[in-house]
Parts: C-alpha cells; sequence; structure tokens
C-alpha cells in the first residue's frame, strides 16, 4: 500500500501541473471573474464554461483543523494535522499543517503554501504557519 | 406545496440483535429484520409491494434491494436502493411516503443492515467510510471520519467559545439513557470525566465522543394513514418531512457550524404545523458529539451557539426537558454504519405507541428524527405522532 494519490484529469491536470512547478493554480471564470476550487469543467457561481488559471499567491488561513491522532492507515502515520485553508483569493481547500507542533496550532493563524513530492507524477500542496494568530 | 403531511404511518418495526454478530451475514440481517417487522405488523410477505433498502458497506451487492427482493422471493413494483449515507434512514421516508401517496405502492418494507464490526478489519472500515471525500483534494491528506467531525467541532468552538466537556454531554447523556435499555451494547455509564480522559482520536475528539461500530438490522412497514388502522399496533403516523443537501465535501460547505438541518428542519415542522417545543423527545444522528450539539441549535431547540449551555442544563437526559436519543444513540446503543438510524426510527414507534419499557418517555406524543448523512452534508429532519390532527 501507499497514500491515496490523486488521478488528474483533463480539467485538473493544470492544477497538479502547476504544484510540480511550485504554483498553486486557481480557476478564475472568464464571465464573472469569480475564483473557485476545486477545479470543475463550469463556473460553479454563473455557470460559464470558459475559465482561465491563476496562480494564487499561496498565502491563507486556517478555517479550522484537527490533529488526527489514529491514521486512516498505516501509510498515514499520526498524528499528522489536517486543516481547511480559506485562501486569499477567496476559496477554502483541504491540506496539511506542516512543521509545527500540534499543539501550537489555532484557528485563524495565516499560512503560506508549499509543496511536497509524493510520487514521479504527484506532487501535493501542504501548507506552513507563516503568523500566528 | 407538499402534501404529505399525516399521509403515511409506520405499522411495523423491528430490529435485530445489535453487537458483534460475526455469524450471521449482512444480507442475512436485512431479511432477519424484514421478517421481525412483517411480523410486528401482522403481515405476510405477499403484502409488500414496495421495497427500499441501502447497500452494505461490509457486503456491497450491485442491486441490493433487487437481492434483498429475491431472498425474500418478493416482486415489488417499487424497488429501490437509496444512499445518502446516515442521512438514508429518513431520506427514504420521504420517498416512500411519495411512492405511497401516489399509488405507486401500497405497503413499502424498509429494511436495512450491516456488519462493519464483524466482516471488516477495523482499517478496511476506516477506509471505506473516508471514502466520502474527495478523490483528488480530500482523500490524499488521509481524512478519518472522525476527523472531517473534528474539523466541524473545533470551528463550533472557535466560533462560539463551545467546550470539550460540553460535547461529552452528549455522550454521557446517550449512556445514561443506554443504561436503561436492555439492547443497548453500552450500558455502563460513564461521566464528563471519562470522555475527557479517553483517548484522544483527532482534536478534539476523544475515543468517547465517537459512536460505536457494530453488526445489525432494523426494519420498518409503511402504509398509507387510512390502512393504517388494520394493523394489529397503534400506527405511527408521520407529521413532517423534509430534506436539505449543502455539498457532499467538507471542504465545499458554505458553513461548519451551521448546517442545512435548518431548511430540513423548517420544511419538516411546516409541514406538520408544529414547533421544537411540541417535541415529547427527539432522536438527533449521534455519529460524533459534536453532530448533536449542532443539532440541537440548528433545528430550534435552542439558540444558534448556545448548544452546549443548552446539554449542560441537563435538558437532553432521561426526565429532562427534551430526552435525546432515549435508547441510547449510535454512541451507545448500536452503530451499524448507514443503518444506524434506523434504531432511532424503531425506538421513536415504540415510545410513540408506549411499549418502550423502563425508558418510556411519560406523555410522548409527539417526536422528531433528525439524521445526515456524508460531512453534515445531507439532511433529513422527519417528525412523528400518534395522531393526525
Ligand atoms: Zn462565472
Amino acid at each position: 500500500m501507499s497514500k491515496i494519490l490523486p488521478r488528474p484529469t483533463e480539467t485538473s491536470a493544470p492544477y497538479w501541473q502547476g504544484c510540480q512547478e511550485g504554483e498553486l493554480r486557481l480557476q478564475k471564470c472568464n464571465a464573472c471573474q469569480q475564483v473557485q476550487f476545486y477545479p470543475r469543467i463550469m463556473c460553479s457561481h454563473c455557470q460559464h464554461q470558459s475559465l482561465d488559471w491563476v496562480v494564487a499567491t499561496g498565502g491563507g488561513e486556517i478555517a479550522s483543523f484537527t490533529v488526527v491522532r489514529r491514521g486512516v492507515s498505516d501509510d498515514y502515520p499520526a498524528p499528522y494535522i489536517v486543516a481547511l485553508i480559506d485562501l486569499e483569493e477567496g476559496p477554502r481547500m483541504m491540506s496539511y499543517i506542516v512543521g509545527t507542533d500540534p499543539e501550537s496550532v489555532t484557528i485563524g493563524d495565516a499560512v503560506m503554501v508549499e509543496f511536497e513530492e509524493w510520487s514521479d507524477e504527484i506532487t501535493m500542496p501542504v501548507f506552513r504557519v507563516v503568523a500566528a494568530k | 406545496m407538499n402534501n404529505l403531511r399525516g399521509s403515511m404511518a409506520i405499522v411495523g418495526a423491528a430490529d435485530t440483535e445489535v453487537g458483534t454478530l460475526p455469524g450471521r451475514s449482512p444480507t442475512e440481517l436485512c431479511v432477519e429484520a424484514a421478517l421481525l417487522a412483517l411480523k410486528d405488523a401482522g403481515i405476510d410477505k405477499s403484502s409488500i409491494d414496495g421495497l427500499i433498502t441501502c447497500n452494505s458497506f461490509a457486503e456491497p451487492i450491485l442491486y441490493h434491494a433487487e437481492a434483498m427482493a429475491e431472498y425474500l422471493q418478493i416482486f415489488p413494483g417499487f424497488c429501490a436502493t437509496v444512499n445518502t449515507g446516515g442521512g438514508t434512514t429518513l431520506t427514504v421516508l420521504q420517498q416512500a411516503a411519495a411512492a405511497i401517496h401516489a399509488g405507486v405502492a401500497n405497503t413499502v418494507l424498509i429494511s436495512m443492515a450491516d456488519s462493519m464490526r464483524s466482516f471488516m478489519t477495523r482499517e478496511q472500515a476506516m477506509l471505506a467510510q473516508s471514502s466520502t471525500g474527495h478523490p483528488q483534494f480530500e482523500q490524499p491528506y488521509g481524512p478519518s471520519v472522525p476527523a472531517y467531525y473534528a474539523l466541524i467541532g473545533q470551528a463550533h468552538m472557535a466560533q462560539y467559545g463551545t467546550t470539550a466537556e460540553q460535547y461529552a454531554e452528549v455522550a454521557v447523556s446517550c449512556r445514561a439513557h443506554a443504561a436503561r435499555n436492555p439492547t443497548a451494547q453500552m450500558r455502563k455509564t460513564i461521566s464528563v470525566e471519562d470522555v475527557l480522559t479517553s483517548r484522544l482520536i483527532a482534536d478534539p475528539l476523544h475515543l468517547l465522543d465517537c459512536s460505536l461500530v457494530s453488526d445489525g438490522g432494523s426494519a420498518l412497514i409503511v402504509t398509507s394513514a387510512e390502512r393504517a388502522s388494520d394493523f394489529p399496533h397503534q400506527p405511527v403516523y408521520m407529521l413532517g418531512i423534509g430534506e436539505a443537501h449543502s455539498h457532499e465535501h467538507i471542504s465545499q460547505a458554505a458553513s461548519l457550524t451551521t448546517s442545512a438541518a435548518v431548511e430540513s428542519g423548517q420544511r419538516a415542522y411546516q409541514m406538520a404545523g408544529l414547533m421544537p417545543a411540541d417535541m415529547s423527545f427527539a432522536q438527533l444522528y449521534d455519529c460524533f458529539t459534536p453532530t448533536v450539539l449542532i443539532e440541537l441549535e440548528d433545528l430550534g431547540f435552542c439558540e444558534k451557539g448556545s448548544g452546549g449551555d443548552f446539554l449542560q442544563t441537563g435538558a437532553t437526559y432521561p426526565d429532562g426537558v427534551l430526552p435525546v436519543n432515549t435508547h441510547g444513540g449510535m454512541l451507545s446503543h448500536c452503530h451499524p454504519g448507514n443503518p444506524g438510524a434506523m434504531y432511532a426510527l424503531t425506538e421513536t414507534v415504540w415510545q410513540l405507541r408506549g411499549t418502550a419499557g423502563e425508558r418510556q418517555v411519560n406523555n410522548a406524543e409527539v417526536a422528531l428524527v433528525h439524521a445526515q448523512g456524508g460531512i453534515m452534508s445531507s439532511h433529513a429532519t422527519a417528525i412523528f405522532a400518534r395522531e393526525v390532527n
């Protein structure tokens, strides 16, 4: 077994490509300018089907988090910190908080993206606390 | 306008044994529950013209309801395998009521079972349940099911000052009910201290904030209100039903702390013409303790943000102003997976028939049952009563 790896699609490939290149990419609607996550074949706001990719700043804030004390499998050794991140551009995404003591994390902490190579094809975005709330 | 008010009644209800049942498959438990419910309703399988089931995690079957019909050798004109996770047990009631109201079926058997305890390893059960996460954007991070609900619990604490002690009240209260229920898996009373000193699973959730993992089956027979009095027991009428579906993946939820139980509840109350204060008791989906606290708020039993204080008044305990999960809930009675809230329904039937024994709620007239599936995703609220008026 190994960690659960995402399987990119035609729609999400630019996102995963971006991660490999050290960029967090988000879709932006050409009609209403809404920025969305996760990648879709349509704008979830106005239903328009023409979307461009923009590079996010990678900055955000912890909307919530939990310290997982019992991993889902042996490939996920506990403890690890699963968090929901509110990106500066608006969308919310799930990720890890890395490089910190679990006891020191707080909702509202400012975070910045960084990237972890999990396989030849997949690099995952994770976040590090840059300023405590 | 949805005009299902009082149109359907539960006329048969039964649970199998629950707990650790390694000798019986999910299919066998599903059929066993069906036979017990038929017996309770005093009818033969040939009377069933509608069948609703949910699939099993431990023994998935591609055409589940059809396989159960085949096993029973019944040939219904309405046959559905429904999957709205833990909400399935209640969303099927709206479907059954609509089918009966439209004349598609007259007598519907709802039977569900699973064997998450004996037919799956711990790792299989965890991975199966956490597959609710988005395959590309959530699952790779390995959030366990407790972790998803911990994200909700943590957010409520940050927003409203809710405490781990307040979440623990839910577990202690459910256990106090279970202590009066001979069929409950866990009957030894516990304290808030016991919950807080049980080991952390995903902060802020401790082991005793998490529901059980069980084997078991449960079934209901429902029919039109007009026909309900032809059956041997006091009918239990459905006065209100409402669903609301807000998201599937927790990262897409509009709010972490206010759920679509607000809308499902409003729909059910409006149909029934009743209010939270009218409820003799409530059965609230308790996969993890924070869900009950949020449901108490979102269903209007207390102000938004005051669920913790409400719990600390003792309201939800036996003999409280609003006994919650009178059978012990999934935290203490049993939780075989998606069928978990079936036991909330069968318990409600027995309470409203007045046959709940030692745990009978005094003057039980009207009750609310709520279930949700996914990660606070698919909500369904139902209101039941002894009379339609
Ligand atoms: Zn748009």
